[in-house]
């Protein structure tokens, strides 16, 4: 009978452990922690998504300025940012995809119907990699540099002012140096 | 002068939570008349004093005093009158305010209308109900004071956010929270109880109205939620099991699991441990959905600007009251004695593996929503939890419940006959195999998900029809008969039979609208047509419009089948200045068993422009279930059995009812 209090006494505890990390001059939790920018991209190794070619893995990003975008075909806000990756794909931007937690025929579907912006996807089916990556929400989108440097990242969809006033300028620059 | 009044009036109703708080339980405990008669008066000058309170901030934000800091935030004089008012509870401090007028509300309604309620537990009911209110009443008052004054006062506000500018989540707080606030009743029934040391029969049959007029209003809440979830985000789906969603949607299996163990309560005297425990943890489930919301430990669209003060101030309340509560039941449960028993196939036993299902898929659901919080916590890193997780763990979950509803609602008490009910059922079952076999091999995928899905859908609404005809008699009664069964049978069984069927109805929405929605996204240039499921969209082009406080692309669709003309379309791409923000207004055209959805995009270079387009068949059909599901509830809320004060009639006791 004690047993239902008790547990109400280690959730409190923790969400309160919590709210303290997240208090004034602490953790912040709205804009997401960006300890991976700068940062090298982490060691992976992704298959390809069943039935298909390519697959992804980390040298693929040192090989020139990519974005790197984190998607499933269960996520709707992935299907609202398509369009936009379809551009930029257009635009000759290399886009490199990490299917998160989907299945391959969801996702092979998802590609058939809405067009395939990506070079090379990687199948992150446990959702081990994503972890490395620090992917809080989906679609995320990261750049990298030539040298496989996380130069900035994006949580939500890209929308048209993203790509017009982050993505863009932030390309431009990268490539310049 | 008025923002004032409403500062003197909630400083006011916190005292006077005091006295309910305290007095009437002394009174309770020392057998003090006296003190007790300071139950339903304090309670009754609370709900005033509250109101005042409130209507003086409606009239701050009708006039657009922004020399109130909380109307210069969230209000703009530009704002149609409707978002005006209802921008009063469209932020964090005045939503406070409207959680407590509904409170305070509840209260009264106790104080007014249970004079038949054993005085003693009277007392202590509304003296727990008044602890509740002091606790939010110091909340509001020491960390978020609606009535803040601002000198100097800006001129112009800045408005209210535009996804808020809208008729479906107008009125979506007010119904979620008498939800949320109504399960505080069904928590101070708990705790009354425990403190007499009884519950019985009686008990229940007090508790269970509130405890329907909350969840019948948690219904239209969340409904209400997913629809505008559905038209204004602009993504095609309607539910995203976002944490915030979560939060509504976890008070909501209690409660229901909560209704249907209060019944078993009532009719057989036992589970009563359980039940206390469930009426306790429903409306913590609406404080964890409160903390979660409100602290700034979540981050979502919903949530309101948060900082960490209020977040230790609610999670402080959420320790009192969850915290207590429990505590007291350890200490007060095992005093319980159970009544009746039953053989495991029975009713009671078909309401025992109903609240298990119900529970479980509580734990599963709460898990997932607290999983990637609680891991961050200490140190283990950034998870998110999302769809797949809730889809692969809550929907097996539901299968079973679903299939053992029509057979647990043809059970006797005390020791059901399966056979026999299984027996009844047999042309529900050879309606569920039929739907499954058609859908089946109609269906290009030949996917077996979906069709046992639809046929779980046939089988809860035909096996609760079968069980009405059945009931009113039709294959063995004469016609005249007929009609006086038809008037006799009680309002709770039309109620049981309505919600029950709605679920069907709910079931197959989601299924076909999940699995054979079709999807179109391209780019297109006016005057160029593109086919969906039969229909011909036209898109004529995007014309610049003006509104009342925002500027608009509006896109202009013509939606075909055959030759004839259907519909004309207008979906929006909205720009608020004041606010500096836009939103996506997507136009739906629907016929009651599909929906055909545009939402316009983005232009490219060339002067076309990206539009998605949806074929949504039986969406619908999911609010049309929902809505049903609350009348049901409204039905089994006017029968004059849980009306309070109404004595059981002979005719009530006799006959099989249900919820």
């Amino acid at each position: 009978m004690i047993i239902p209090f008790l547990t109400v006494i280690v959730i409190s505890a923790v969400f309160g452990a919590y709210l303290w990390q997240v208090g004034p001059g602490g953790k912040d939790i709205s804009t997401l922690p960006s300890a991976m920018i700068d940062k090298p991209v982490p060691d992976f190794i992704l298959p390809p998504i069943e039935g298909r070619q390519d697959g992804l893995n980390s040298s693929h990003l040192k090989r020139g300025v990519s974005l790197v975008n984190v998607w499933a075909s269960w996520c709707p806000p992935c299907r609202v940012e398509h369009p936009f990756l379809m551009e930029l794909a257009r635009n000759g931007v290399a886009i490199y995809g990490i299917n998160y937690r989907d299945k391959p025929a969801d996702a092979e579907r998802f590609l058939r119907n809405l067009g395939d912006p990506y070079q090379k996807i990687g199948a992150d089916i446990t959702g081990r990699v994503s972890i490395d990556w620090g992917i809080y929400g989906y679609p995320e989108t990261f750049i990298v540099d030539q040298s496989g440097r996380i130069r900035y990242r994006h949580v939500g969809p890209i929308t048209r002012d993203v790509i017009d006033k982050l993505i863009q300028p932030l390309l431009t620059k990268i490539v310049k140096k | 002068m008025i923002p004032e009044i409403g500062h003197y009036a909630i400083a006011l109703a916190f005292i006077l939570a005091i006295v309910q708080g305290t007095l009437p339980l002394w009174g309770a405990y020392r057998n003090n008349d006296a003190l007790i008669g300071f139950a339903a008066p304090a309670a009754r000058f609370q709900f005033v004093a509250v109101l005042v309170a409130f209507l003086c901030l409606t009239v701050s934000f009708v006039e657009s005093d922004f020399s109130v800091s909380l109307v210069a935030q969230n209000s703009h004089t530009l704002k149609p009158l409707l978002y005006k008012v209802t921008g009063v509870w469209g932020n964090h401090e005045g939503s406070m305010l409207l959680w407590i007028l509904i409170l305070a509300l509840f209260g009264l309604m106790v104080g007014e209308m249970g004079r038949n309620l054993p005085s003693s537990l009277r007392a202590r009911v509304l003296g727990v109900q008044g602890l509740i209110g002091v606790g939010f009443i110091a909340f509001l008052i020491f960390t978020s004071n609606p009535f803040l004054r601002l000198d100097p006062s800006p001129i112009q506000g800045s408005g209210l956010n535009p996804l808020l500018q809208d008729p479906g989540l107008a009125f979506h707080p007010p119904f979620l929270y008498l939800g949320y606030v109504g399960f505080s009743m069904a928590f101070s029934f708990a705790i009354a109880a425990l403190m007499e040391g009884r519950v019985d029969p009686a008990w229940a049959r007090w508790v269970r109205p509130w405890t329907l007029a909350a969840w019948t209003s948690l219904t239209i809440g969340i409904a209400l939620g997913s629809w505008w979830a559905y038209y204004e985000l602009g993504w095609g789906g309607w539910w995203f099991w976002d944490p915030v969603e979560n939060a509504s949607f976890l008070p909501w299996l209690l409660g229901t699991a909560l209704l249907h163990s209060a019944l078993v309560l009532e009719r057989r005297d036992t589970l009563k441990s359980w039940t206390i425990l469930l009426s306790i943890l429903a409306f913590g489930s609406s404080l964890l959905g409160t903390f979660l919301v409100r602290s700034g430990v979540l981050t979502s669209v919903h949530t309101f600007a948060t900082d960490p003060e209020r977040g230790v101030f609610i999670l402080i309340l959420f320790l009192i009251f969850l915290g207590g509560g429990l505590l007291l039941f350890a200490f007060r449960a095992p005093l319980l004695k159970s009544g009746g028993i039953f053989a495991p196939i029975s009713r009671e036993g078909a309401l025992v593996l109903n609240n298990l299902f119900l529970t479980t898929s509580f734990a599963v659901v709460l898990l997932g929503t607290l999983y990637p919080l609680l891991l961050d916590a200490v140190g283990g890193g950034k998870v998110s939890v999302g769809a797949p997780f809730f889809n692969a763990t809550f929907v097996p979950l539901m299968i079973p419940l679903l299939i053992a509803c029509p057979i647990g609602a043809k059970m006797a008490w005390k020791r059901g006959d399966l056979a026999g009910a299984l027996g009844r059922l047999k042309l529900a079952g050879a309606a569920a195999v039929s739907v499954i076999i058609l859908s089946f091999f109609l269906d290009g995928d030949r996917s077996i998900l979906p069709a046992i899905a639809l046929g779980i859908a046939a089988w809860l609404t035909f096996g609760t029809c079968l069980d009405l005809y059945e009931k009113i008699g039709f294959s063995r009664l004469s016609s005249g008969k007929i009609l006086s069964r038809l008037r006799s049978l009680p309002r709770s069984t039309w109620g049981t039979a309505v919600a029950h069927f709605s679920l069907g109805v709910i079931v197959a929405g989601i299924t076909v609208s999940s699995v054979w929605q079709v999807e179109k996204i391209q780019v297109m240039k006016p005057g160029e047509t593109v086919e969906i499921a039969g229909y011909r969209v036209i898109f004529n082009g995007v014309e610049r419009v003006a509104g009342p406080n925002y500027t608009s692309q509006r896109g202009s669709f013509a939606v075909f089948k055959k030759t004839e003309k259907i519909a004309d379309l207008s979906p929006e791409k909205r720009n608020y200045p004041a606010e500096n923000s836009s939103t996506t207004e997507a136009a739906i055209h629907t016929n009651f068993y599909s929906d055909i959805y545009v939402v316009l995009g983005e232009p490219d270079k060339t002067n076309g422009w990206v539009t998605r387009l949806y074929y949504n068949p039986l969406v619908p059909w999911i609010w049309g279930g929902a809505i049903l599901m609350a009348l049901g509830g409204c039905l089994s809320l006017s029968d004059r059995r849980l009306r309070i004060g109404a004595p059981r009639s002979a005719s009530a006791t006799s006959s099989a009812t249900t919820l």
